[in-house]
């Protein structure tokens, strides 16, 4: 389990994480949402060490990231995995090198031993035969499922996804959602991702955590997103005419 | 920010870079990447510059000592004094800072805009180890190989330069290269291009690194990067010719 207490970041003199406290459920799919600028990135990215908090601690499996000595932080690196929003592979590297690069750099595997590993990963994000192509040669979609099987490739226990299906059209945006979902469920990865995407937030919200203007707003699942009477929350994920008629639908049904 | 803050953080990024590497097989793989990105690539400009810059400074001594009490030896003499103490450690130099730094700081600040760095920084890699001691220490061995072929391309194309204009003779210019030769000024060229191969590979280095923003961003840095790397090898040329040759 991830277990954030009373966590502050600023830049610049201006605080953008305001003390959030939030736990993410292990094994699940645990999503971060809220409107641009609410701090979700800045909150992720201090989730896995990229920004070091001014106040508060986070704990993995009970374990404070900020106590890790050198080599205990070396070692929980290894666990996590991480989707970039622009997915952040190696331009100048092969799809296989990009997902290989991990094992070369962390593991004492043969060749032969990597080259199944990456082949494993690459099939188990349906990308067969994409191996010699160039990060440039994909679509967008390809390019995340090579984020995807580079971010897996050493089995980690937690992934984290920063908006994993922006720029992506909606049919593959679900694609890139569910591959995630049954990633999570298969490998009891504890996953949390940072969305924009409603459609995200209803399919495959096991917990979910609402920011506004640096603080923790909201916290529940994508059943209790229906019903609740949160103002805040109900402006933001039903802002569209669309969703406004399914929760309609969805409270009239459960009356 | 400030300069000083500039500074102290260059220097607190070359402590960073001075680590042993995480993986030394996957450093030496970089470093022989980045000794044909930055070296072998730069072999054809430097030989071409090299030859013909030679050329003109034996043509410009020979055209401006025209009095018959000076002897065309001493063509051969100023020319070889040009290419080894100046024109082939410093002014080469600084052709590679506009060549490479321009490269080093573009990729690297490239690799921050689009998160690759960030993607190397969640895997556990020092990727200031990972990105810029290769480039280090590429620099460091290959660019004194590079200026000295300089050096030597240079006096050969003075030599070409005397023989085809017929200005003066090929072995008054042999002569001329003879006289007074001192081995410690290749010692000095040698030293001053260890210290410019430094600064070529580590402010460029800097300078993407800590770039924020996009690509207008990137472009912006690698114009600061050839300005400030040429700036620090004037000022440094001055600064080693003044402890080691005064």
């Amino acid at each position: 389990m991830i277990e954030v207490k009373n966590l502050h970041k600023g830049f610049g003199g201006v605080e953008v994480l305001k003390g959030i406290s939030a736990t993410f459920l292990p094994g699940k799919t645990n999503l971060i949402i809220g409107q641009s600028g609410s701090g979700k990135t800045v909150f992720l990215k201090s989730l896995i060490g990229l920004h070091i908090p001014e106040q508060g601690t986070i704990s993995f499996d009970g374990k404070v990231n900020t106590n890790f000595t050198e080599e205990e932080r070396q070692q929980w690196r290894q666990e996590i995995g991480m989707v970039f929003q622009g997915s952040a592979l190696f331009d100048s590297q092969t799809v296989e090198d990009n997902v290989m690069f991990p094992l070369k750099m962390f593991t004492k595997k043969t060749k032969s031993e990597m080259l199944d590993r990456v082949n494993f990963v690459l099939n188990r994000v349906n990308l067969e035969n994409s191996n010699k192509k160039l990060p440039a040669e994909l679509s967008g979609g390809m390019q995340k499922r090579v984020a995807i099987a580079r971010a897996i490739v050493m089995n980690p226990k937690y992934l984290f996804c920063d908006e994993p299906n922006s720029g992506l059209d909606p049919q593959t945006a679900i694609v890139i959602d569910n591959l995630v979902q049954e990633i999570t469920e298969e490998y009891k990865i504890t996953t949390v991702i940072n969305t924009h995407d409603m459609n995200s937030v209803i399919e495959i919200g096991e917990k979910i955590v609402f920011l506004r203007k640096g603080i923790k707003e909201w916290e529940g699942s994508s059943e209790n997103i229906f019903s609740t009477d949160n103002e805040a929350v109900v402006d933001f994920v039903y802002s569209s005419n669309l969703l406004k008629k399914v929760r309609e639908v969805y409270l009239n049904e459960t009356k | 920010m400030t300069y000083i803050e500039h500074v102290g953080k260059y220097f607190m990024m070359l402590g960073r870079v001075f680590r042993k590497p995480q993986k030394p097989r996957i450093f030496y793989q970089a470093l022989m990447k980045e000794v044909d990105d930055l070296g072998l690539k730069s072999l054809g400009i430097i030989m071409f510059i090299s030859f013909f810059i030679g050329g003109v400074i034996a043509l410009q001594t020979a055209l401006n000592l025209d009095s018959p009490f000076i002897p065309d030896s001493l063509i051969g003499f100023a020319a070889k004094r040009s290419i080894i103490l100046e024109f082939a450690p410093t002014f080469c130099s600084i052709i590679l800072a506009g060549k490479v730094g321009s490269y080093i700081t573009s990729s690297i600040g490239t690799m921050r805009v689009t998160e690759q760095i960030d993607a190397l920084d969640v895997m556990g890699i020092n990727s200031i180890n990972f990105l810029v001691l290769p480039k280090v220490i590429a620099a460091l061995f290959f660019y004194p190989f590079l200026i000295a072929l300089a050096m030597a391309l240079g006096i050969f194309g003075g030599w070409v330069a005397g023989v085809l204009s017929g200005l003066f003779a090929g072995t008054d210019y042999i002569t001329g290269l003879q006289t007074d030769f001192k081995p410690f000024l290749i010692v000095y060229a040698l030293i001053k291009t260890l210290v410019f191969s430094f600064l070529i590979a580590t402010v460029p280095s800097y300078h993407g690194y800590y770039v924020k923003g996009g690509s207008i961003a990137v472009g912006r840095a690698s114009t600061q990067s050839v300005v400030w790397t040429t700036i620090l090898i004037v000022v440094a040329n001055y600064i080693l010719t003044q402890l080691l040759l005064t």
